[in-house]
C-alpha cells in the first residue's frame, strides 16, 4: 500500500538508497508555546531527521510516559490549540517542502471538528500521515476513510502483544509506515532487548513491503544505532522532549545536537539485512 | 431525537458485535490493549454460558455481599412529597455500602478464569477502589488501586480502608490529579501488565466489552426490583430514576425495564454548581467524543481537550458518562436531568430526617429529581429509585458544605 511518490516514501526511499536506517524524531507541537515550535523542528531537520512526527497535545495522553505529559501540559498551559498546530505545519511545510510530517496524537483532538474537516486541514497544511494512538484497525472507520481519500497515510502502531492472528488486520489499513511499539508498556519507559526487536521487526516485515520503524524508549544514540542495524527507521521522542522541558525556548540548538548524535550513529551503524 | 424505524425489536440487545451501541461505545484502545480487550471478551462469552460462573457469582452475591437487598416503600417520603409512592432500591445495605461490589464480584471470577494474578482499578472517591480491594482480598489477588492525589487527599478514611485491605493504592499526581486522570494511570499500568494483570473498571464505560459486563453484573438490581415491585404492587412501576455518573448503578436499574414501555425511566446528572458554571453533567452540557476506549457524551472544549468536572459528589466527578447511557439519551429511551450541588444537599438531609436513612452524595441526586417529578404524578403512580450507596463516607464533605465543624 506504500505509494511512491509520497513524502514518506521517497524518505524511507533516499534512506535504504544511502544503506541506512531513517531518523524519525518526535516532539510535542506548542511546547513550550506555539512560538518556538518552529525553531524546534528546524532544529530536528538541521540535526538529520528524515521524518518529523508532530505531536497534538491532549489533556488525557494515556499511552504516554511522564516526558511527554509534562510536554502536552506545557503545549496546553501555553494555549495551543488545534488551529495554531495546524499553522506550525503550514509554516514548516513552506520552510521545508521535502521532509515528511506526521501528525501524532489522540483520536479526540482528531475528530473534534468532524473527521473531514481534520483530513481538509491536513491536506491544506502539508502534512503527510497521521499516527493515532487510540484508533485500532477495529476503529479505523471513524478517520481513515477520509484521510485515505485525501491521500495522507494512516501509520499503524504494532506492538509486542500483536499476534500473528491480528497481524493482518493492522496492515490491511497500514501505509506509510509502519510504527513499531518495541515495548508493551507507555512512551519513554524502557527499552526492549535489541534481539527481541530484530525478530519483531523481521516477523513485521514477512507481512509488509512497508518500511518498518522502532520506537519508544529509545534514548541514546548507541541505542538508536543498535535499532538501526535491524530496522528501517528509528523513533526517538521522550528523549527529545526532556531537552525542551529543561531548556525550554532556549532548547532549539541543544535538539539540534541530540539529533546530530543520533544521526552520526545511525549513519555507522552498518544494516544487517539489505 | 424520537425514535426511528432503524431501531432494534429489543434495547436490551446491545451493544453489536463490535461494541457498539449505537454510534457510542467501541474500543478506542492503544494496539498494546487490543489483544487483551478481544481475550477478555471470549472470556466473558465463555463465561455467560458456564453455568458454574453464574452459580459461583449468585453465591457470593447472596452470602457475601447480603442480596437480595430490599425494595423499601419510604412512607414518610412519599407523603413528604404528595404524589406517586416512591420505593427505594437498597443498593447501599450491600457489603461495602454500595452497587460497586456487585461488579467487582463479577470482575474479580473473570480475573481468576483468566489466570490474571494481579488486579488494578480507579477510583475516585474511594468507593470502587474500597469494593476492588475488598474482592481482592477475598480471593487473594495482590491489588493496585490509582487514585489522583486530590482525592486522597480529600477521601482520607477510604485510602485507609483500602490499605487495610491490603491493597496498594497509588496517588496519582498527574493531569488534573482527580478520577480520569487516575484512570489515565491505571490504563497506564495496564499496557506495561498486559500478560498477569486485570484492570477492573468501576462502571459502565471504557473500551468494549466493558460497558457490557458491567452492565450485566450490575442488572441484579433492576431483576431484584422487578421481582419485588411485581410482588408489593402486583405491577411494574411507572417510572425508575437513578444517578448517572458514568452511570452503573442506573444501567443496573434500568437495564430489565428497557422494553416495558410502560415504565419511563430518569437519569439524573450532577449539574455541581449549575449547568453555567462547573458541572459534571456530560449529556447536558456535553457533546460526543472519545475518552477512555469510548465514545460518548464528554464535558470537552472546541479543541477536544477534557474539561474539569465538579460535583459535591466525587462519585459523579467524572467529565464523561458510559455509552449506553448516551445512546438512551440520543433516541430518547431514558430522560435525563440535570441536579445541582445544593439541590443534592437538601434532599440528603430530607432522606436523613424522614426516613432514617443518610444516602451518598451521589444516591442525594437521583433523591432530588423527586421533588420536581413526584409532586406531579398522582398517588397511584409508582417510583422506583436507587438508592445506590449509604452516605456515611460524605459526612465530612456535607459538613464543610452546611459551615459545620467537625
Amino acid at each position: 500500500m506504500s505509494r511512491p511518490g509520497t513524502r514518506i516514501a521517497a524518505a524511507f526511499a533516499r534512506c535504504r538508497a544511502e544503506g541506512r536506517a531513517a531518523l524519525v524524531t518526535f516532539v510535542t507541537g506548542g511546547d513550550p508555546t506555539p512560538a518556538d515550535t518552529g525553531a524546534i523542528l528546524d532544529a530536528l531537520v538541521e540535526g538529520g531527521a528524515d521524518v518529523i512526527e508532530l505531536g497534538m497535545p491532549f489533556t488525557d495522553p494515556m499511552a504516554d510516559g511522564k516526558a511527554i505529559q509534562l510536554a502536552n501540559i506545557r503545549s496546553l498551559g501555553s494555549g495551543t490549540k488545534t488551529p495554531d498546530l495546524f499553522a506550525i505545519a503550514t509554516a514548516f511545510r513552506a520552510r521545508h517542502p521535502a521532509t515528511p510530517l506526521v501528525l501524532m496524537g489522540y483520536a479526540n483532538p482528531m475528530v473534534r471538528r468532524g473527521p473531514q474537516w481534520f483530513a481538509d486541514a491536513c491536506t491544506a497544511a502539508g502534512v503527510d500521515g497521521v499516527i493515532c494512538v487510540d484508533l485500532p484497525p477495529e476503529e479505523d472507520a471513524e478517520l481513515g476513510p477520509v484521510l485515505r481519500a485525501a491521500g495522507i497515510d494512516i501509520i499503524s502502531l504494532a506492538t509486542p502483544t500483536t499476534d500473528a492472528a491480528r497481524l493482518p488486520a493492522v496492515l490491511d489499513h497500514a501505509s506509510g509506515f509502519l510504527y513499531y511499539v518495541s515495548v508493551a508498556g507507555i512512551t519513554g519507559q524502557q527499552q526492549a532487548a535489541v534481539d527481541d526487536i530484530a525478530a519483531a521487526v523481521a516477523r513485521l516485515k514477512a507481512g509488509t513491503d512497508l518500511p518498518v520503524a522502532v520506537g519508544f524508549g529509545v534514548r541514546t544514540p548507541e541505542q538508536a544505532a543498535a535499532i538501526a542495524t535491524h530496522a528501517d527507521g528509528v523513533v526517538v521522542g521522550s528523549a527529545i522532549v526532556d531537552i525542551i522541558g529543561e531548556h525550554g525556548a532556549n532548547a532549539a540548538p541543544l535538539v539540534r545536537d541530540k539529533v546530530a548524535s543520533l544521526r552520526a550513529a545511525i549513519d555507522k551503524s552498518i544494516k544487517a539485512v539489505a | 431525537m424520537t425514535a426511528t424505524t432503524t431501531l432494534p425489536n429489543s434495547l436490551r440487545s446491545q451493544p453489536d458485535a463490535r461494541g457498539h451501541f449505537g454510534e457510542f461505545g467501541g474500543r478506542y484502545v492503544a494496539e498494546t490493549l487490543m489483544p487483551l480487550i478481544l481475550d477478555l471478551e471470549r472470556e466473558y462469552r465463555a463465561a455467560k454460558q458456564d453455568p458454574a460462573f453464574k452459580a459461583e457469582f449468585d453465591e457470593l452475591l447472596r452470602q457475601y455481599v447480603g442480596r437480595p437487598n430490599p425494595l423499601y416503600f419510604a412512607e414518610r417520603l412519599t407523603e413528604n412529597l404528595g404524589g406517586a409512592k416512591i420505593y427505594l432500591k437498597r443498593e447501599e445495605l450491600n457489603h461495602t455500602g454500595a452497587h460497586k461490589i456487585n461488579n467487582c464480584i463479577g470482575q474479580i471470577l473473570l480475573a481468576k478464569r483468566m489466570g490474571k494474578t494481579r488486579i488494578i482499578a480507579e477510583t475516585g472517591a474511594g468507593q470502587h477502589g474500597v469494593a476492588t480491594a475488598t474482592v481482592a482480598a477475598l480471593f487473594n489477588i495482590p491489588c493496585t488501586i490509582f487514585m489522583g492525589a486530590v482525592d486522597v487527599e480529600r477521601q482520607k478514611p477510604n485510602v485507609f480502608r483500602m490499605k487495610l485491605l491490603g491493597a496498594e493504592v497509588r496517588a496519582v499526581e498527574s493531569g488534573t490529579r482527580t478520577l480520569k486522570d487516575a484512570m489515565n494511570e491505571a490504563l497506564r499500568d495496564w499496557v506495561a501488565n498486559v500478560h498477569d494483570t486485570f484492570y477492573i473498571i468501576g462502571t459502565a464505560a471504557g473500551p468494549h466489552p466493558y460497558p457490557e459486563l458491567v452492565r450485566d453484573f450490575q442488572s441484579v438490581i433492576g431483576k431484584e426490583a422487578r421481582e419485588q415491585i411485581l410482588e408489593a404492587e402486583g405491577r411494574l412501576p411507572d417510572m425508575l430514576v437513578a444517578c448517572v455518573g458514568g452511570g452503573s448503578n442506573a444501567i443496573g436499574l434500568f437495564h430489565p425495564f428497557l422494553d416495558d414501555t410502560d415504565v419511563q425511566m430518569v437519569g439524573v446528572e450532577a449539574a455541581g454548581h449549575g449547568l453555567d458554571d462547573l458541572h459534571a453533567a456530560s449529556l447536558a452540557g456535553g457533546s460526543p467524543g472519545i475518552l477512555h476506549g469510548n465514545k460518548t457524551y464528554l464535558l470537552q472544549d472546541e479543541d477536544g481537550q477534557i474539561a474539569d468536572a465538579h460535583s459535591i459528589s466525587a462519585g459523579l466527578d467524572y467529565p464523561g458518562i458510559g455509552p449506553e447511557h448516551s445512546w438512551l439519551h440520543s433516541i430518547g429511551r431514558v430522560r435525563y436531568e440535570p441536579v445541582t450541588d445544593d439541590e443534592a444537599l437538601a434532599a440528603f438531609q430530607k432522606l436523613c430526617k424522614l426516613e432514617g436513612i443518610i444516602p451518598a452524595l451521589e444516591s442525594s441526586h437521583a433523591l432530588a429529581v423527586l421533588e420536581r417529578i413526584a409532586p406531579a404524578l398522582g398517588k397511584d403512580k409508582i417510583i422506583v429509585v436507587s438508592l445506590s450507596g449509604r452516605g456515611d463516607k460524605d459526612i465530612f464533605s456535607v459538613a464543610q458544605a452546611l459551615g459545620v465543624e467537625l
